[in-house]
């Protein structure tokens, strides 16, 4: 590594942004060369003595007043707490249900970056050597039944491999300290980890993708099954996958 | 779930407070330093925030600092265009930008070893200051925000290498100016 190439990853070094690779790369360069040495130490220095400094503002109390005033006010909880009641109260099966799906709603927002987390975790543990599959096969009649009696739900198995997914097997793997089912495809090189669990909203959840820790997570729910499929592919090629995936499902109700 | 919500929708709004309210000190503190007017960083972080709430579905996850600050820096550039007749100029992103020469060339002579002598946070905040756009904006994003390089990309709408050579540049200025005897005039 020339000085010229350094320059810039000096600043990467010291920033922690570089991967372990590059990190030796630079180090190495570093401890050979005594211009680049005293340029790591001089970005140290300066960040230091910046962070000593605090260099950061205080938003002064009136403007937090001014935006907490203009933020819709949280609802007093008194209300709908006696709304609920009643609803129980009423003994209906009806309200019963509707207070169920309230709970699972509000439970889900609160949890859906934690499970999103987990999940993540889940598809990296699946990538170690052995970890990836317990039934192995490209036969969606093989996967299927191997899920039976491991779930409490039967997860929709498809295969996808006209589509360009290649359906490689089945897992059980464990998300939010519940047995969950995986149903790992493949694309090109890459796996796709697609986790299956049951849900007590029914009605169809719209896609959403996001970008955790690098991988890409596309969620969706569609009958009473909440989906989330993990991959280091594009966004865009996974949103094919989920898109492909849902077609799929509602054509063949065999799933 | 109805993507159409009002932003009287409590559930929406509890959720934005409990995400967005905590930034508040980060989002001030970016718009002291690119507005550098305590009146002006006011009143575009309020936007911000009220921009933030109307927009909140378009949030994607998971950080929500770097989309907070993308947001303020769309006001901040609102503002600049508004005070069209001032001399400061709104953050150039066009590649020549970062072709204009620095407002001191880098200390190429900084002899090697030599120390920083130390400075108060307010002699600091001057020299941070008075650094040119795009350089200010990305080094206070990484040094004072402390973003990763990834957001700093995702909040300033630009590559991770622009990011980087930006970075590189705004510190070697920083440091001439740091090194200078006399401090540049407010």
């Amino acid at each position: 590594m020339t000085c010229d190439e350094a320059e810039i990853l000096l600043h990467a070094l010291a920033d922690g942004e570089l991967d372990a690779g590059h990190t030796s790369e630079v180090e190495a360069h570093v401890a050979a060369c005594p211009r680049c040495s005293s340029e790591l130490a001089a970005i140290r220095q300066m960040h230091d003595a910046i962070a000593r400094a605090d260099l950061t503002f205080t938003a002064p109390p009136q403007l937090r007043r001014r935006i907490e005033a203009a933020l819709p006010q949280p609802q007093p909880a008194a209300p709908s707490r006696r709304s609920l009641l009643k609803g129980f109260a009423m003994g209906s099966a009806m309200s019963a249900l509707a207070a169920t799906g309230l709970v699972a709603v509000v439970l889900r927002n609160d949890d859906q970056q934690r499970i999103e987390a987990e999940i993540v975790s889940a598809h990296l543990r699946s990538l170690q050597a052995g970890h990836l599959i317990d039934v192995v096969s490209s036969d969606q009649h093989t996967v299927k039944p191997w899920f039976n009696g491991k779930l409490d739900v039967s997860p929709p198995v498809i295969d996808l491999t006209a589509q360009g997914f290649t359906l490689i097997g089945g897992r059980l793997d464990y998300v939010d300290a519940r047995a969950i089912g995986a149903v790992v495809y493949r694309r090109r090189q890459h796996v796709i980890n697609l986790f299956v669990s049951q849900t007590a909203n029914t009605e169809q959840l719209k896609a959403r993708t996001d970008t955790i820790q690098g991988f890409n997570i596309r969620r969706w729910g569609e009958r009473g099954l909440n989906f989330w499929a993990v991959s280091d592919i594009g966004a865009d090629e996974l949103n094919e996958f989920g898109e492909t995936f849902e077609t799929a499902m509602r054509a063949n109700k065999e799933g | 779930m109805p993507s159409n919500r009002s932003n009287d929708d409590p559930e929406r709004a509890r959720r934005f407070r409990e995400l967005a309210l905590p930034h508040l000190d980060d989002v001030y503190t970016l718009a002291r330093y690119l507005l550098r007017d305590a009146a002006d960083a006011e009143d575009a972080v309020q936007e911000c925030y009220l921009r933030a709430l109307k927009h909140f579905d378009t949030y994607r996850g998971p950080a929500i600092k770097p989309w907070l600050f993308a947001i303020l820096r769309n006001v901040c550039n609102a503002e600049f265009s508004r005070r069209a007749s001032s001399p400061t100029k709104a953050i150039d992103d066009t590649p020549e930008a970062e072709e204009k020469p620095p407002l001191w060339h880098e200390a190429q002579e900084t002899p090697e070893g030599a120390i920083l002598r130390e400075r108060d946070a307010s002699s600091i905040r001057r020299l941070v200051d008075a650094l040119a756009e795009p350089f200010r904006e990305t080094f206070v994003l990484r040094e004072i925000n402390n973003l990763s390089y990834r957001e700093i990309a995702e909040a300033a709408g630009v590559p991770v290498g622009t990011v980087m050579s930006r970075l590189a540049r705004a510190r070697a200025m920083l440091r001439a100016a740091w090194m200078a005897q006399e401090e540049p005039s407010e």
